[in-house]
């Protein structure tokens, strides 16, 4: 790691001004990412602001009757935490479907929305990155790119958003408060991570010295028929190749209301209300979410390596679709959702 | 160049000796007052430092767990987090698990499952089963498995861990009965 200093903030105005106040700063929570990044000299910041000391470890209800997650309360206390469990079981299925129980004690809230691509290529300095070094070129683009994007994808970067979480939190709608020097805001989580374009080096739509105060889920929490499925090379502690965020509102068998997110196909949790629109008031049957998951992919394109991303994401939308309708079992929130 | 007589001083600022201060950390159950730059990890910290080696470095980068050690009771990666991030936390090692006459009942059943070959996951393993064990969330065979999947074994001794690991949670279980 090169040189740097490190503050400890009180406050989260402390916190902003001493960004703003800073050469090259950075905020550190969990640090269970940007310690790696700079570990492999990606991420080059001169000054760090530690956040685990500000009081925003706090999970509670919200006035509108949703659920309000602290920023820096810890994907493990999120996951097991009894509201979420009861309210958003979908939430619990999707962080407990992520790294390992060591990396869920650490890393945060805000910090899993903040972290950045896997793509091996973003990782390895000795190759072209756009996202690391804008103009340099994309290695993944006619590289191997088992895990890259399908959708939304640019000539720029075919990157992918390495979140379980966030999957479920798109699917939930959740809405993420930030903080920063031109005081605080509230953005949609469809708002919130970007499509890469010709600007692949932003991950999302924060301005420079913003800070993630809190996450906050709406009422409705789909706990009744939900399903967090991921798809990848190994059972356990291992990123999506593919996942489905899915969760449904049944009247008998008929599709009251419904979600869709999709992990690991593109640079952002992939949503698309105009595909889940087909769901409404049909019947929860094998047919109808076969031409919910066709109209999902029409418009994928494969890379090469990840061609069969394309067919898994089919299968994994119909799959994910009919585990919802079978109803969510409490205990399947303790391990993950893999068939 | 200085007109220094020491051939190796110069004037430039890149050779100025990094900035530390005094951290104090508690481990083990002691206070430890060590001289720390901002980027030692706190496994640095504890290996190169305090003369806590019982903590081992495999990866140093999050993906194979032997670096686990419990910070308040909760098993972390001690290599993706700063020494001084620390200040005020209990942080036990290996060290503080057991002694060599007076073994934890997870190192004697690692013993006695023939849970490793070379050993040098296992400081690791036997933390992340302690932390497992203070979660008590873990009980049948694939729920263990399941939150053992942060610790890597390269010399597969996933059955041995397995079994070690369940003996003491079954014994944990049985006497909270």
């Amino acid at each position: 790691m090169n040189p740097f200093t490190l503050t400890r903030a009180e406050t989260v105005e402390g916190a902003v001004r001493d960004f703003r106040d800073s050469d090259s700063p950075a905020f550190i929570a969990g640090g269970t990412n940007i310690i790696d990044l700079m570990k492999e000299n990606v991420a080059r910041p001169t000054h760090l602001i530690g956040l685990n000391k500000l009081p925003l470890n706090t999970i509670e209800p919200t006035a509108e009757g949703g659920l309000r997650l602290g920023a820096t309360a810890t994907n493990a206390d999120t996951a097991w935490h009894p509201e979420v469990q009861c309210r958003y079981p979908l939430l619990s299925q999707a962080i407990l479907a992520g790294a390992s129980p060591q990396l869920r004690n650490m890393a945060t809230n805000g910090g899993n929305l903040m972290q950045r691509t896997r793509c091996y290529y973003f990782y390895d300095t000795a190759t072209p990155c756009n996202k690391r070094e804008p103009g340099s070129g994309c290695g993944a683009i006619g590289g191997y790119n088992r895990i890259h994007a399908i959708l939304g994808a640019s000539e720029q970067c075919i990157a992918t958003h390495p979140s379980d979480m966030c999957i479920a939190l798109a699917a939930l709608e959740a809405e993420v408060h930030v903080v920063g020097p031109g005081g605080s805001r509230v953005i949609k989580f469809e708002d919130f991570h970007r499509l890469p374009g010709n600007t692949p080096e932003r991950d999302n739509t924060l301005e420079p010295g913003e800070l993630i105060v809190a996450l906050e889920l709406p009422k409705k929490g789909f706990e009744k028929h939900f399903s967090y499925l991921k798809l990848r090379d190994r059972t356990s502690y291992a990123f999506a190749l593919v996942s489905v965020a899915a969760v449904l509102e049944l009247d008998g068998s008929t599709i009251e209301d419904a979600r869709l997110a999709l992990g690991g196909v593109a640079h952002k949790p992939w949503r698309d209300k105009a595909a889940e629109a087909l769901l409404i008031g049909q019947p929860a049957t094998t047919s109808t979410f076969k031409k919910v998951a066709e109209a999902v992919l029409k418009d994928a394109v494969g890379q090469g390596t990840n061609d069969f991303k394309i067919e898994l994401g089919r299968r994994a939308i119909v799959r994910a679709l009919q585990q919802a309708t079978a109803g969510g079992k409490a205990s399947d929130v303790f391990l993950n959702s893999n068939p | 160049m200085s007109n220094s007589a020491t051939p190796n001083t110069t004037d430039s600022p890149a050779l100025a000796p990094p900035a530390t201060s005094p951290v104090t950390l508690r481990i083990n159950g002691s206070d430890m007052t060590l001289q720390l730059a901002p980027w030692t990890t706190l496994l640095d910290a504890l290996r190169e430092y305090a003369g806590l080696t019982g903590t081992k470095k495999g990866c140093d980068h999050g993906q194979c767990g032997s670096c686990t050690v419990l910070v308040d009771g909760k098993r972390i990666n001690s290599c993706l987090t700063l020494a001084m991030l620390h200040e005020g936390a209990e942080i036990t090692t290996i060290e503080g698990l057991g002694q060599e006459d007076n073994l934890h009942p997870l190192q004697q059943a690692f013993l006695d499952h023939d849970a490793f070959q070379c050993g040098y996951c296992t400081p690791g393993q036997i933390c992340s089963a302690q932390g497992l064990i203070n979660e008590g969330r873990a009980h049948t065979e694939d729920e263990i498995r399941e939150m053992m999947s942060g610790n890597l074994c390269r010399c597969g001794a996933y059955v041995g861990i397995l079994n070690a690991v369940k003996e003491v949670v079954d014994a944990q279980t049985a006497r909270r009965q």
